[in-house]
C-alpha cells in the first residue's frame, strides 16, 4: 500500500513541476491574448482580470484602421518572405559547393568563414549603414534585407547536410551528360530538401522578429516593420494597454504559426546544430 | 582515360566558384568590409559632419577608447551589461538544465506538448513580449505584484526602481530564452549511454549519485558550449531595455549595445560608437578562446 503510494509520488511531483513551469511560461502569453480582447481600461483593474468581461474586437479594429497596422504587417511580410527565399537560394548553392564540389583552397575558405562566425553583427553595423546610405538603400526593403541574404550559419547548416548526398548519385547524372547546374537542381536539391525547409523556418523567424537592424535602417515610419512600429507606438500609447496587446498578438501570431507548422524540422535543427559546434 | 578525371575535377572547381559567388560577394560587401571598416572607424572622429562629407573625419588613434575610459556613462553601461551577463547567464542556463531534466525523465507523459510550451517564448517577437512584460511589471496593476501580494510580498516598482529594473530585465530574458538551451541540453542528455546508468544502479547508486557521476560528466561539453554561447549572446542585450526602460531609470538598464546605438545613431558619434562595438568583439573573442581552451582540455 505505502509502496504503491511511494511509486506514485515521483511521477505526480514530476508532472506538478512540469505544469507549474508551463503556467509560468504561458501566463504572460495568455494574458496578452486576453487583454487584447478587453475594453479600454479593463486590463488596469484590481484585482487583475485574467479574462475579458465583454470580449471585443475594438482594439484590433483600431490597430488596423487608425494606426495602420496592416501597412507594417505588409512591410514585415515583404521583407521576411524575400529574406527567406533569397537566403535559401544563396546559402544552398554555397553549402552544396562546400560539401560536394572540391576546389583548391576549399578547406581554407571554409575555416575562414567558420572563424568569422565569432564576430558580432554590431561591429559592422555602423559602416554597413554608411555604405547603404551611399547606395541609396536607407529606408528601403533592400536595405533591411541585406544582412539576411547570405549567412555563414546557413551555409554551415546546408553543407553539413549535403555531405550525406552520395557521390555516386551525382556522378551517375554527370555520366548521363548533366551539367553541374542540372546535377544540383535535379539530383542534389531533392535530397537536401529537408534542410532547406529548416533553413527557411530559421530565416523566416529571425527576419520577422528582428528589431535592431530594421530600427537602424528604416527612417520613415511608413516603412517600419511590425516590431519597429510596435516599439514606436508604445511610446505614445503606453496607457492603452489593451490596444498594445492587440498589436503584440498580431506581431507574434505569424511567428508562432510558422513555428508550430515547422516544429519538427526546427527543433531537430537546433538539437543537431548545438552538439556539432 | 587519365585525362577525363582531371577535366572533371576542373569542371567541378569551376562550378564551385559560380555556386559560391553570390554568397561570397554578399558576405564580402555587406559583412567583411563593414567589419574591417568598423575597426578603422573606431580610430577616427567620424561624426555628424563626416556623414555629410566623409573628408572631414580625421584619424585620431586611440582617442575614442581613451574617451570611453573616462566616460562614466560607458562604465555604467559596462557594469550593467556585466550584471546582466553574470546574473542572467547562469540563471538562464540553470533554468534550461532544470527544464531539460524534467522533460527527459522517463515517466513524463505528453512530453511533446510540454516541450512545445517551454519552447514557445523563444519564437515570439522580442519587442512584443517586452511590451507584454512591461505591463506585467506594472507596480499597481501588474500581474506579478498581484501574485507577490498574495503571498504577502511587495509591491515592487519593477521598472521604476534602479535596483529592480535590471533584475526585471533578467527575468524577462530568462523566460524568453531558456527553451533554446533546454533543447540542446535534451540532445546532450540523449547521447549519454543508458548502460552507464544501469551500471551505476547495479553498483547501488541512487538518483542523486547517478546524476552527479553519470549525468553531469556526460553533459560537461554541452554545458560548456551553452554557458559560453549564452553569455556571448547576453552581452549583446539591446531590445529589452530599449523597449521597456529606454535604459532608465537613472541609466540603471543602459547596456553596452544600447549605449553604442545611442552614440552612433542618436548622436551620430560613429567613431565612439564603433569603439564600443570593437570592445564587444574583443569580449566575444575572449569568451570563445576560453571555451576552445577548456573544451580541448576536457577532451570534448
Amino acid at each position: 500500500m505505502s509502496g504503491a503510494k511511494h511509486r506514485l509520488a515521483g511521477p505526480v511531483l514530476l508532472h506538478a513541476a512540469l505544469i507549474v513551469g508551463s503556467l509560468a511560461t504561458l501566463v504572460p502569453l495568455g494574458w496578452m491574448v486576453a487583454a487584447s480582447f478587453m475594453t479600454p481600461g479593463e486590463a488596469n483593474s484590481l484585482p487583475p482580470r485574467l479574462l475579458p468581461q465583454h470580449p471585443t474586437l475594438d482594439n484590433y479594429v483600431t490597430m488596423f484602421t487608425r494606426l495602420d497596422l496592416l501597412r507594417h504587417f505588409v512591410n514585415s511580410a515583404i521583407v521576411t518572405v524575400l529574406a527567406t527565399v533569397l537566403s535559401v537560394l544563396v546559402n544552398s548553392l554555397a553549402g552544396y559547393a562546400f560539401a560536394k564540389l572540391p576546389f583548391p583552397g576549399r578547406e581554407k575558405l571554409f575555416r575562414t568563414l567558420a572563424a568569422a562566425l565569432v564576430v558580432p553583427a554590431q561591429v559592422g553595423m555602423l559602416p554597413l549603414f554608411l555604405l547603404l546610405r551611399q547606395m541609396g538603400l536607407v529606408n528601403t526593403y533592400g536595405g533591411v534585407l541585406v544582412p539576411y541574404m547570405a549567412s555563414i550559419f546557413g551555409i554551415f547548416m546546408i553543407r553539413q547536410y549535403a555531405l550525406s548526398v552520395p557521390d555516386d548519385l551525382l556522378d551517375a547524372a554527370r555520366v548521363e551528360g548533366a551539367g553541374e547546374w542540372s546535377v544540383f537542381r535535379l539530383v542534389a536539391l531533392p535530397v537536401i530538401k529537408p534542410i532547406l525547409v529548416t533553413l527557411a523556418a530559421f530565416t523566416f523567424l529571425s527576419a520577422w522578429n528582428d528589431f535592431m537592424w530594421p530600427l537602424i535602417i528604416l527612417a520613415d515610419s511608413g516603412m517600419y516593420t511590425l516590431p519597429v512600429a510596435l516599439a514606436n507606438l508604445v511610446g505614445e500609447h503606453v496607457q492603452d494597454t489593451e490596444l498594445m496587446m492587440a498589436g503584440s498578438v498580431v506581431t507574434i501570431l505569424p511567428a508562432l504559426a510558422v513555428f508550430l507548422v515547422f516544429q519538427r524540422t526546427y527543433v531537430q535543427g537546433i538539437m543537431s546544430g548545438g552538439i556539432k559546434e | 582515360m587519365t585525362r577525363r578525371p582531371a577535366s572533371l575535377e576542373r569542371r567541378k572547381a569551376r562550378a564551385a566558384w559560380w555556386f559560391l559567388a553570390p554568397a561570397i560577394v554578399l558576405l564580402a560587401v555587406f559583412f567583411v568590409i563593414p567589419v574591417g571598416a568598423g575597426l578603422l572607424l573606431s580610430l577616427t572622429d567620424f561624426d555628424v559632419y563626416a556623414i555629410g562629407d566623409p573628408r572631414t573625419a580625421r584619424f585620431t588613434g586611440l582617442a575614442n577608447y581613451r574617451h570611453l575610459l573616462q566616460d562614466p556613462t560607458f562604465w555604467q553601461a559596462a557594469r550593467n551589461t556585466l550584471t546582466f551577463v553574470l546574473v542572467g547567464g547562469p540563471l538562464s542556463v540553470a533554468t534550461s538544465l532544470a527544464a531539460a531534466l524534467l522533460l527527459n525523465a522517463k515517466a513524463v507523459r505528453l512530453r511533446g506538448l510540454f516541450r512545445t510550451i517551454y519552447f514557445a517564448p523563444v519564437v515570439t517577437t522580442l519587442v512584443s513580449v517586452a511590451i507584454v512584460w512591461r505591463y506585467l511589471y506594472h507596480p499597481k496593476y501588474g500581474l506579478l505584484n498581484w501574485l507577490l501580494g498574495a503571498v504577502g510580498l511587495g509591491p515592487i516598482d519593477w521598472l521604476g526602481d534602479p535596483h529592480w529594473a535590471m533584475p526585471a530585465i533578467v527575468l524577462l530574458a530568462v523566460w524568453k530564452n531558456f527553451g533554446y538551451n533546454m533543447l540542446i541540453f535534451v540532445a546532450g542528455l540523449q547521447v549519454i549511454p543508458q548502460e552507464l546508468y544501469e551500471a551505476a544502479s547495479l553498483d547501488g547508486a541512487g538518483p542523486v549519485k547517478r546524476f552527479r557521476h553519470v549525468t553531469l560528466p556526460g553533459l560537461a561539453p554541452t554545458f560548456l558550449f551553452i554557458s559560453v554561447t549564452t553569455m556571448i549572446g547576453f552581452f549583446q542585450v539591446f531590445a529589452e531595455p530599449y523597449v521597456m526602460t529606454q535604459g532608465g531609470p537613472l541609466g540603471a538598464t543602459r547596456t553596452l549595445v544600447l549605449y553604442m546605438y545611442e552614440e552612433g545613431f542618436r548622436w551620430w558619434r560613429m567613431g565612439v560608437s564603433s569603439a564600443v562595438a570593437v570592445l564587444l568583439l574583443l569580449v566575444t573573442l575572449a569568451g570563445t578562446l576560453v571555451q576552445m581552451r577548456l573544451a580541448r582540455r576536457s577532451g570534448a
